[in-house]
Formats: structure tokens, sequence, C-alpha cells
């Protein structure tokens, strides 16, 4: 057992890294923080592009988030930053980091915010466009407020993911967290540092684990 | 165009890559679909475990089910492969992703299974209890029928995740699609490989994606 925790758990190496995983942990969030906001809004502009009668318009829409639903993003990085120096450009790891976590999350999140969209019921747009509300302000005071919010617990699921996901850009050696610790890991030789980072997700994540958890059994009981 | 063309869609190193990708193909099904069986299985397993609140096993279980959850996939992977040989067990990359896979979804199956085990109508477990069950039979005919048939369209959407986070495999040396394009990349300095694992990719969650979408709006029971 003493064999075991010393090297799992050994807590002269986990005070040792721990300045090197703080900053490991801040790339992890200063990347989640740039993509998080900017695939929002991607997903909102793209579920708004969705809702309009053209038909080839609604085709283009549902074949960009399937496509990017249906690729893992793992794939989708490697793709670009491998393939991009083909076409002449060199690309940043955290740039290629980006690129693929934002491409895939907008494609969840539109997802997501078109189902919400579809929940609210065509009444209430009609009731808003009737007192004269112009179209635009009728989706982004009247519609879009009710929407986002039947689908919360969604979007607080895939905000998740996509912290979790954020992990892939040690691969492009993006020296996020786990690339932080899979360095110490072989230059200690100890799995102590990995199954530090895997703690330090948890603990960051695990407050929104819960609180999603009881939300949804919450949003079930009241169904 | 043409320079395009010879770079990513280069018909020579497509021809001689292909019978290697095809290998790999088979690795990432044959991963896939065991880390699901496992995974929802064990999913079941432990929400089963959790309706007869057993004291201290009940605590555990939920730390179980909250640790896969707030940790990324990719760190549990490399956890169970670069942690296992510490304690003398030498896992190949195949199976430390189909186990860290299992892992991750049993956990993320029995927070959707308790969450329909919950929101049975204490009801349904009186009348069941009523007519002479035992409690174990109860949960078997009456519960757990009801709470796995509310779980369908949040676990396809899981299981999907999971089934594309075999492309993690890569990472810790199993040779699924990913890594052996990768590796055909390097022998060619040529993306062409990598292009054509991305379509193998997408040739398989493609029609799941879409599959999903049709067994969320069938097994929808709010609308």
């Amino acid at each position: 057992m003493d064999q075991f925790l010393s090297t799992f758990f050994n807590i002269d190496i986990m005070v040792a890294i721990l300045p090197a995983m703080g900053i490991g942990l801040l790339k992890t969030l200063f990347l989640s923080a740039i993509v998080f906001p900017c695939s929002f809004v991607f997903g909102l502009l793209i579920s708004a592009a969705g809702m309009a009668r053209s038909r080839p318009v609604a085709f283009a829409v549902r074949a960009y988030i399937d496509f990017f639903r249906s690729f893992p993003p793992l794939v989708l990085l490697i793709l670009i930053y491998y393939a991009a120096p083909f076409l002449g450009v060199q690309l940043d790891p955290l740039l290629a980091a980006f690129v693929a976590l934002t491409l895939n999350a907008s494609s969840y999140y539109a997802e997501v915010q078109r189902s919400g969209i579809e929940s609210v019921e065509i009444g209430q747009a009609e009731a808003a466009r009737s007192t004269g509300l112009g179209a635009v302000d009728t989706y982004l005071w009247v519609v879009l407020p009710q929407a986002l919010r039947n689908v919360m617990s969604p979007l607080i699921g895939n905000t998740i993911e996509l912290v979790k996901l954020t992990a892939i850009a040690s691969v492009v050696s993006y020296s996020e967290l786990l690339k932080v610790a899979k360095e110490m890991q072989s230059l200690l030789f100890s799995p102590t540092p990995l199954v530090t980072a895997a703690l330090i997700y948890f603990v960051v994540l695990w407050p929104f684990v819960r609180w999603l958890s009881r939300f949804e059994r919450q949003l079930m009981e009241r169904d | 165009m043409d320079d395009i063309v010879r770079y990513f869609l280069n018909v020579e190193i497509a021809y001689a890559t292909l019978p290697d990708l095809l290998r790999g193909f088979g690795v990432t099904v044959r991963m896939a679909v065991l880390a699901v069986i496992l995974g929802i299985f064990g999913g079941l397993v432990i929400a089963t475990l959790r309706a007869y609140r057993i004291p201290v096993l009940d605590q555990l279980l939920v730390v179980f089910m909250d640790f896969f959850r707030a940790v990324p996939s990719l760190v549990v992977l490399v956890m169970v492969y670069f942690g296992t040989p510490y304690i003398g067990l030498l896992l190949s990359g195949e199976t430390a992703t189909i186990l860290g896979l299992a892992l991750v979804l049993s956990a993320y199956a029995a927070e959707i299974f308790w969450t329909g085990i919950k929101t049975v109508p204490l009801g349904q477990w009186e009348a069941g209890l009523s007519t002479g069950l035992r409690f174990t039979e109860v949960l078997a005919i009456i519960v757990m029928p009801r709470a796995v048939r509310m779980g369908i369209p949040v676990l396809t959407n899981r299981t999907i995740a999971v089934a594309k986070g075999t492309a993690y495999g890569a990472i810790i040396s199993a040779e699924e699609i990913l890594s052996v394009s990768l590796s055909a990349q390097q022998t060619y300095a040529n993306p062409t490989p990598l292009v054509l694992g991305a379509l193998l990719y997408l040739l398989v969650f493609i029609p799941l994606v879409q599959a999903s979408r049709w067994i969320e709006r069938t097994y929808s029971i709010r609308h």
C-alpha cells in the first residue's frame, strides 16, 4: 500500500511540480476562455441561419453541424496542424487548437441552440411582431432568451465538455495541463504528475458536474 | 489546384496506404464496439448497485461517476496506459483505450440510468411492492426498463462521443485509423493518408450522428 501511494500519490513530487502544473492549468483555462465565446456566438449565427426559409441555406447548416459533430476533434486538430504546412501556412499550436476546438464546439452549440429555438412557441414571435417589433429584435429579445433558458442544461454540459476537450491541444505540443503532466511523468519517471493532472481537472470541474446533475434531475422531476 | 490534388488526394499514395488504413479501421471499430458494450454494461451495474443505497459503496460510486465525468477521456487513457506499468501491468495501447473509454462511458451511462431510476414516480415502486414483488424484482421488471428507455436519447449521443474517443488511442500507440494515417503521412511526407483517415471517420460517424438525431426524435418524451 505504501509502495502504491508513494508511486501514484507521491506528495513530494506533487509539491515540486505544482508551480509548473499551475501554469499548465492557466493555459488550459486560457484556451477554454477564448474558444467558449467564439464558438458560442458562431453557433448562434449558424443556428440563426438555420431558421432561414431558403432550402440550400438550411441544408448547408445541417451539413455543417453534422459534419463537425461527426469528426473526432483530435483528428480535426491533427489534420489542421499537419496539413496546413502543405498549403504554405505554418500554424502555431495554440491557433490550430483554437480553430479545431471552435469548429467542433460551434457545431455542438448550434445543434443545441437550434433545438432551443424550435422549443419556443411560434405564438411568442408572432405576438412580438404584432406589437411592431422588428424581426431581429424579436429574435434577440423575445425568442433567444427563452430558447437559451430551455436548453440550459445541454449548454452547460457542452461547455464542460469543451474545457475537457482542450486536453487534445497537448498532442500538438501546446503546453496545457496534460502536456506539462506528461513531460513531468517522463522526466521524473513517476505516474504522480498524471494523477495530479487528473485531480486538478477533477477539482476544477467537479462543482460544475455536480451542479449539472442536480439541475438535470430537477428538470426531469418537473416534467 | 494541381498542387492541392497532388498533396491532399494523391492517388498513388492513397492506393499504397489503403490496406494499412483498412486494418486501422478494423481496430477502431473493434475498440469502439468493446468499449461501448463494456461501458453500458458497467453503467447498468453501477446504477443498479446505487438503487440499493449500500452505505460507503454508494458514496464511492458517486465519486467514481463524478471523477470520470470531470476528467478528460484523453487524460484517463494516458493515465491507464502510462500508469498501469508502475503496478506491473503492461497493457497494450488497444486494451488501455478500450478500458479507459469503458470507464468513462460507464460513468456517464450510470448517471443517465440513475437519473432515470430517480424519476420513476414513487407510486410505481409502491404499486409493484404491494403486489408482493420484492425490491429487486420491482427494480428489474418495472423501474429499470423505464429508466433505460428514458435515457436512450442522451445515452446515444454520449455513446457516439465515446466511440469518437477511440481516436485518442493514437496517442497511446493503439494502431487505429489516426495512428496509421499519421505514420503514413510521415513516411510519404504527404497529408493524403490523413485526409483518407478523416474520410473513414466521417463514413462511420455521419450515419451514426444522423441516426442519433432520429432516435432523439423518436424517443423524446417531451414532445
